[in-house]
Order: structure tokens, then sequence, then C-alpha cells
């Protein structure tokens, strides 16, 4: 089971002291918070793509490189990478660049973004949202596994004996994720070429995404990956943690009241009860991440979204260290226990280059 | 089998004048419904008490778990009646944050009987101007005699017979549709996907 973390990358006023870091504070911030989720022993740093205010990750893939070279062990993904208006063929090459740069620490979650405008941006029509992620990943797929490629489809510039370069390292694509929060076009499709599916819960209630699950689970095992609990699930998380609940709460709520996606509307007592957010002490936090399992039975990666709303670095770095000394390690231990030995873990560049060469070997 | 109809009023005061209206609608159509032989289950939805949930589905995208288990009664019954007062010549902005965080289609075909109140008579044609087209957009079949309720049809004379027979004919017409039909809930996506072989074919050119 992988634990981390994943940003969106907002820039936004502390409602506290109403500051506002600069882009250039934020985007070192996020280094600093990603060197430092290494540093406490996550697993994974993962961050969004945006491309408006007041969001500062437009180039993942830079910022990643960047990263990559700054640590040594974490693994390094996207939260989520716009399949629909990136060119399939940029991101088949940004991210086996990134692959080779990062020894393989690289995976990446796919998504269609949350603004529409965004598709006019980059000269496409949201009314293709789906259509997009279906072509364009379809291509990317193959770009990754064919060394010469000859492509038509309805969104693109055909391609005639392209080779997208570098080829990924050790010839061992990424490892993909496909985000969504309700399409089932995208468990279909997760389902479909036996990639992980990635369920970002953290604003919605809990049943909605029960049925969006249980669809992958139940076609990836159609489409004959494995069983249906082998299927590789990703699950969203929201936590702000002091060792004392009560502390928590006083210092999160003014961060909840007005943060730019759900302030000004329920309280923060009611979200908690409806959502996965969960304020309090590490004890509620792992008791609250436990009960994921109970829902979406045994799953592969855990995300937690720490930095949003304005909260300060330094407040962040500390959420870290509560995370990495007293709530990851206990969860370890507990989705350790009573996790079928048939359930795999998340796929990774060393366990597909296994596979790959084990295949090889039996053919 | 029964048959459901989800009775939706936005009156603010207790007790309210469209309310008051909404039990008439449905008080005729439970009637004519039994005498087509059907058992009939009413459901009452007042927005009044789903107020601050509908406002924080607006915020989060999503409804809290009474004002869900609301909107299920609605969308999975075999006939609406909806009522609102009147406000600056439409429904009301409650009436229409009920039906703007509705998931797309999900009264597509459901037969719709609408109701209004107001002040006074001049108001009227707001159902046929307003309330109407919504329903025509979320593609409801609204049925063609739509019942506008001013305070004066509540006591004058002679105004409240007039009432009763526009409500008569309303519920008549309501359920001639109902029976007519047979009862089916949305199709659900999560249920039966669509193979990804069609998804992709539908993309790519050969």
């Amino acid at each position: 089971m992988q634990f981390g973390i994943f940003t969106v990358g907002d820039v936004t006023t502390d409602p506290t002291n109403g500051r506002t870091p600069t882009e250039a504070e934020r985007i070192k911030a996020m280094v600093a918070i990603a060197q430092k989720a290494e540093e406490v022993g996550l697993d994974v740093f993962a961050m969004g793509e945006h491309h408006n205010p007041p969001f500062v990750p437009s180039s993942p893939t830079t910022m990643l490189g960047y990263i990559a070279g700054r640590t040594d062990k974490i693994l390094l993904s996207t939260s989520t990478t716009l399949i629909t208006t990136n060119d399939p063929v940029k991101i088949a090459e940004d991210f086996a660049m990134l692959q080779h740069l990062a020894d393989g620490r690289v995976d990446l979650m796919l998504g269609r973004g949350n603004t529409g405008p965004v598709y006019p941006w980059f000269g496409k029509d949201i009314r293709d949202g789906i259509p997009l992620a279906i072509e364009n990943y379809h291509l990317l797929h193959r770009l990754w596994r064919e060394d010469v490629v000859d492509w038509e489809g309805k969104f693109r510039t055909p391609l005639q004996s392209f080779t997208s370069t570098p080829r990924p390292l050790d010839d061992v694509p990424p490892f993909v994720w496909h985000g969504s929060i309700r399409s089932p076009e995208i468990a279909e499709q997760a389902a479909y070429y036996g990639d992980g599916f990635f369920a970002n819960h953290i604003f919605w209630p809990t049943d909605h995404f029960q049925r969006l699950i249980e669809l992958y689970r139940r076609r990836y095992e159609h489409y004959g990956h494995g069983s249906a609990d082998q299927a590789i699930v990703g699950l969203g998380g929201q936590v702000f943690v002091r060792k004392n609940s009560q502390d928590a709460i006083r210092e999160f709520r003014p961060y909840f009241d007005n943060a730019p996606v759900y302030g000004h509307g329920p309280s923060l007592e009611e979200f908690t009860e409806q959502t996965p957010l969960t304020v309090g002490s590490p004890e509620q936090v792992i008791e609250k991440t436990l009960t994921f399992r109970e829902h979406f039975g045994d799953y592969q990666r855990q995300l937690f979204l720490v930095d949003h709303a304005g909260l300060p670095l330094k407040t962040v770095l500390e959420q870290l260290d509560l995370l990495g000394e007293e709530v990851i390690p206990v969860l370890r231990k507990e989705f350790a226990a009573g996790r079928p030995a048939h359930v795999p873990d998340a796929p990774t560049h060393a366990s597909l280059l296994a596979a790959e060469t084990t295949t090889e070997v039996t053919a | 089998m029964t048959t459901r109809i989800a009775v939706v009023s936005a009156g603010l005061s207790q007790p309210s004048s469209t309310r008051l209206l909404a039990d008439r609608l449905a008080t005729a159509t439970a009637r004519e419904l039994r005498a087509g032989g059907a058992e009939v289950e009413l459901d009452f939805v007042d927005l009044r008490d789903h107020a601050r949930e509908l406002a924080d589905n607006l915020i989060t995208g999503f409804p809290a778990p009474s004002l869900r288990s609301a909107i299920d009664q609605v969308v999975t019954a075999d006939g609406l009646i909806a009522v609102t007062p009147i406000f600056s010549a439409s429904y009301s902005g409650l009436f229409k944050t009920f039906f703007d965080v509705l998931e797309p289609d999900s009264l597509a075909g459901k037969p719709v009987l609408a109701g209004a109140t107001g002040g006074t008579e001049r108001h009227s044609l707001a159902l046929e101007h307003a309330v109407r087209p919504l329903f025509a957009y979320l593609r409801s079949i609204v049925v063609p005699t739509a019942v506008y309720a001013a305070s004066s049809d509540w006591g004058a004379h002679g105004a409240d017979q007039a009432l009763n027979n526009r409500i008569d004919r309303a519920a008549s017409e309501f359920a001639t549709q109902i029976l007519g039909r047979p009862s089916a809930g949305p199709a659900d996506p999560y249920d039966e996907p669509t193979p990804f072989a069609d998804l992709l074919a539908a993309n790519l050119p050969r």
C-alpha cells in the first residue's frame, strides 16, 4: 500500500492574516513539501495541472524533474495530467523523459480538468471531453509500446512512421491511473486497459464512489486483468491533524470556512460527516482512513490533500511530520493486517520491469 | 403496482398557500388515479425544509443526506406535481435551485403537473412563460392545464369553484398521462456502462 500527498498548487490568501504568497513562494513551497514528504517516509508526491490563476502548476514535468533531482526515493506522479487538452505525443515524450531523469520513480494520473475554458484555450471543445480522453489515451498507450506508430484519429494530425522520444525507460511505460469523480466511461476505460483507477472522493459522499469503484472492479475482471479485488484502486483524502483534536478544529476552521472549493457552504462538522475530510487527532485520521477499506475494498494508493486553502508552508510541514510519525506507520500496519495475499500492490517501475522480464523468459 | 407521485412545494411560510395548492392538486390526482385502478402513494417534498442544504449543494456539488432522499423520491416518481410561489415575475429562487441541482436528464419524460400561487391574478401567466419552459427544457411532459391560485381564489364567491374546476381538469390530464405509460426509472450508467469497444469505435475512423 502506498501513501502520499497530492497538491492542487493553488495560490490562496491565508484567511487568518490576509497574506497571499507570491507564485514564486508557492512554487518553492511545493518543492519543499515534496522533499518533506520523502523525508517523513511517504511514498508518493503528486501534483495537479492547471492553466489559470490562482493555480501555479502549468508544467508538471518541469517541476517533477526538478524534484526528482532533489529526492531519492519518493515516487512522482500527477493529479491530474490533462489527457483532453494536452497533445498525447507531448505527454508520451515528457513523461518518458521524466522517467529517465527520475530513474523510473514516475507514474501519472490522467484526468479531464476542472475548468471549462481550458478546452478552448487549447483549441478543443468541452463537449468532446470523453471522446478526447478516449482517443488521446489510445494514442498515448501505443506511443509508449510501439517504436513506430502510424495513427489517424479524429482530434489530432495523423502520424506516419512516428517514434516518440525518448523511449520509455527500460521499455516499460509509466503506470497510468485514470482519475474521475463521476464518469462511468473513465472507469470503463481504466478497466479495459488494466490501468489504475483513482477516485478523488474528497468532496463527495462515499456511496457515489462505491458505485464508481465497484463498476471499475467488475469491468477490470471482465476484461481479464485479474479478479475484481485485484484491480488497482487509489483514493483521495483530506486531513488537518494536530495532536489534540480541539486544536485541529480551532486552527483549521477559518481555512475551511473560506476555502475556495467548499467555503461559505456547509459547516466543518457537516462536511466532516459527509465526506472523507478529517480534522482532528492522529487517531481520528487513522480511524477515518481505515473506513475507506471497508467501503471500497483493499486498495493500493492513498493520497492526502494537506496544503490548500491558504495554509502556510510551516503548518503544512508540521502536518507532514505528524502524518509521517504518527499516522502512516499505523495505517501501514493496519492496512497490511488482513489483506489477502492475492491483492497486489500498486505497480512500480521495478515491478513492471520484473513482470516484463518474466514474460519474456516464459515466452 | 403502486403509482408514486412526488409533490414538490416551494412555499416559504408555514402554513403556506403554495403547500395548500399542492395538497389540493395531490388529492385530486390521487382520486383520479384510484378511479383508474391504481394504488397511489404521495411523497411530499417541502423545499423550505431543505433550504440550507440546497445552498450547500450549489457550493459543494453534492446533496446532503436528507436532500438526497428528497431528490431520489422526485426522480424515481411516476409523476411530479411542482408548485411554486411567483416571485418577481417567475418561479422562486428556491424552486429553481432544486431543479438546478438535479442530474441532467433525471426528469426527462416525466409527467409534470405545474402549479403556482401569488398575491394577485396578474402573475398567473408566469406559469406559462417561466415554469412551463423550465420543464420543457428538462424534457418533462407538462400537462396542458397548469393551475394558478391567487389570494382571491381562496375565498371569493364563485372564484373558489373556478379554482376547483381548474384543479380537477389538471388532475384528470395528469392522471391520464401517468396511467397511459409504463413506469420507468432513469437508466443507470453505473450498472450498464457503455463497453469500451463502443467508446473507442465512436472515435476512430477505422
